[in-house]
């Protein structure tokens, strides 16, 4: 298997899906010459010409109700919004708008719209770049919402995003565009609503999104080296979610720990123990842990921010905590 | 800021058709304020009576393939463009048989097949689709325009000043139709806008071409309508119409007005677009009778379709939600 980055594998996703249709296209802020703001479109300009590969204004309610009007009228295209921190601006065409003019319409017309979007902290942007909103958005029926952690899963899960008849929200991580992964010879296109096993074990499932797969990965390498055997389970999306995969799995080790950057409080992982105390209330041996991030804003000071944001450590400690129980 | 040229090319028989819509909206509008008064429609409704001279001359401009996106008071808009009344009516009974199948209600009509791409109860909410499905025309190169209707107290929004600023800089195929009637609810033109009775300087800031429009005049507003849409339709850029027209009645259907005036609504009920087209036609009130009967008749049978139509099954609610 050919290995890609992260960024690339977006880049290779968004690419397929522009040479096979030509109803695809995509716009936002700075992506044509520049190539976006994290480098994930560079060359598409190239490629595809600026009809396709549309640069914006800083407009990004104009960003994605234009791309829900295109895509009403019979296009499928990508907006990116730059910083997930700004899908605030543009929450009202997202969550009045694209989530739900199929069902006002009384089933009239589609939305075949996708909104890719990055965030994540690590690298001290302060308290406005640097938000994981997720858990906003899958509160809204009407919205399917997508959070990859790998290159096969990004770039696999991008055409299905752009294929699927309905809004997708798709959340893309800062620190994971680097990261390098197998993926396969042709593009595979990956379902929603499937999660991934991305490592099997007996004791303790780790239910975790996007970074903190990865951070949940080192910790369950350190935690098989004292003797706690960790399955760790990607849902890959929030919505459609695959409540069978993560209950077979807490029914198989007994106990579960939920681990996400956002912060804990009201985070998706408070949904996912909602659904697995009530679907495996019997088969839980100890309460299901939570690891997100610190109720506070993140500060500028890479010590502060550290301090908020989760770890592998954190995700660590609490698998010991949910084991020693 | 181009002038709209007069000409003769509205034939008696086309200004005959504008009265037939303009009096079935009228009548279905009034039928509509007596059903909700009379506690029978769910929800709250928002009706346009005085603006009919819009929604017919702008959607009579509009050609099969157009599309357009509506607001709150948008029965107007619905029936100008040719939904069936019965159909209109049934959606504001929350019916099966309603244009939007009983998921809408009056503040959302949808009518896919007739250009209707949905009304919209966010200020301004539907106007940056406008301007994509303006785009999607240009990208594709179809000879069809988006038009967006609103008021003035959109104007305010930003939805409002981005969709501009990205139609006139990628030149969409869109026309943005500015129903003046200089009111945002019970806050007055001057009370929300600098330039409120003058909206197409707006458009000016955008260097968008802009025409300002008497809405009262049918005619006017279908000659201006049909150069804009023209304009826009060439692919050479959409086109702001500020058509300065009157609400007769309050913001919703129960509002006691109590923030307007009696010399207020007294003026607007003189600048009733109906009877002006009447004049200018020459009609006796015989012939305007006639018209009159058979708006009522459509009105009437549109009313007993409604009634009798299907409720919805409460798990219905569940559908819809994904494609």
């Amino acid at each position: 298997m050919p290995e890609l980055t992260y960024r690339e594998a977006v880049r290779d996703g968004l690419a397929a899906a522009m040479r096979d249709d030509d109803r695809v296209f995509v716009m936002g802020e700075d992506i044509a010459e520049m190539g976006g703001s994290m480098g994930v479109t560079q060359g598409l300009l190239d490629e595809f010409g600026p009809e396709r590969v549309r640069n914006t204004p800083i407009s990004e309610m104009a960003i994605v109700g234009a791309g829900i009007g295109a895509a009403m009228a019979g296009m499928r295209p990508v907006v990116e919004i730059m910083y997930e921190d700004f899908l605030t601006l543009s929450l009202e065409q997202i969550v009045n708008q694209a989530a739900k003019h199929r069902y006002m319409s009384g089933g009239q017309v589609t939305v075949p719209l996708t909104i890719r979007t990055q965030g994540g902290a690590g690298w001290s942007p302060g308290a406005q770049h640097a938000q994981q909103l997720e858990a906003w958005l899958v509160h809204i029926p009407g919205l399917k919402v997508a959070f990859p952690s790998t290159p096969e899963d990004v770039r696999g899960m991008l055409w299905t995003a752009i294929h699927d008849d309905n809004p997708v929200v798709f959340f893309e991580h800062r620190l994971l565009y680097p990261v390098k992964g197998p993926v396969p010879d042709e593009l595979e296109p990956i379902p929603f609503g499937k999660a991934r096993v991305l490592r099997e074990g007996t004791d303790v499932t780790v239910i975790a999104l996007g970074p903190l797969v990865h951070r949940t990965l080192e910790a369950a390498a350190k935690a098989e080296a004292e003797g706690i055997s960790v399955e760790v389970i990607d849902p890959r999306t929030l919505q459609p979610l695959d409540e069978e995969a993560l209950v077979a799995s807490v029914k198989k080790t007994n106990r579960a720990v939920v681990a996400h950057e956002a912060v804990t409080r009201m985070g998706f992982g408070a949904e996912v123990a909602a659904v697995l105390q009530y679907q495996a209330f019997d088969y839980l041996d100890a309460p299901i842990e939570r690891v997100g991030a610190k109720f506070a804003p993140l500060a500028f000071a890479p010590v502060m921010e550290q301090y908020v944001v989760p770890h592998a450590e954190d995700v660590l400690a609490a698998i010991k905590r949910t084991v020693g129980r | 800021m181009a002038k709209v040229e007069r000409d003769t090319t509205v034939t008696e028989a086309r200004l005959r058709d504008f009265l037939h819509d303009m009096l079935l909206i009228r009548r279905f509008e009034e039928k509509v304020e007596e059903r909700f008064r009379a506690g029978e429609l769910p929800g709250f409704l928002h009706v346009a009576i005085g603006q009919e001279a819009v929604a017919v001359g702008v959607c009579s401009a509009m050609e099969d393939g157009d599309i357009f996106a509506s607001t709150h008071r948008a029965h107007g808009h619905t029936l100008a463009r040719g939904s069936d009344p019965r159909r209109v009516m049934a959606e504001l009974y929350g019916k099966v048989e309603g244009v939007s199948h009983g998921y809408g209600g009056s503040m959302h009509l949808y009518d896919v097949a007739r250009g209707n791409f949905g009304a919209n109860a966010v200020i301004g909410g539907g106007l940056p689709a406008v301007v994509g499905a303006g785009l999607a025309f240009k990208l594709r190169d179809e000879q069809r325009v988006a038009v967006a209707f609103f008021g003035d107290g959109a104007t305010n929004i930003g939805t409002f000043h981005e969709s501009l600023n990205l139609a006139q800089l990628w030149k969409t195929k869109t026309v943005f139709v500015c129903e003046n009637n200089h009111w945002a609810e019970s806050t007055p033109g001057w009370q929300h806008s600098p330039v409120w009775d003058d909206m197409s300087k707006r458009a000016l800031a955008y260097d968008m071409r802009s025409l300002k429009v008497d809405g009262q005049d049918v005619e006017a507003v279908y000659e201006a309508a049909l150069e804009a849409l023209e304009h826009a339709r060439s692919g050479e850029g959409p086109v702001f119409l500020d058509v300065q027209t009157y609400r007769m009645h309050g913001h919703y259907i129960g509002d006691p007005q109590v923030y307007r005036t009696k010399e207020d609504r007294q003026d607007a009920a003189d600048h009733d677009p109906i009877p002006r087209l009447r004049d200018r036609l020459g009609l006796s009130d015989e012939e305007l009778e006639a018209f009159d009967e058979e708006a009522h008749r459509v009105v009437d049978d549109a009313l007993e379709f409604a009634k009798a139509a299907t409720d919805p099954k409460p798990e219905d609610a569940l559908k819809n939600v994904y494609a």
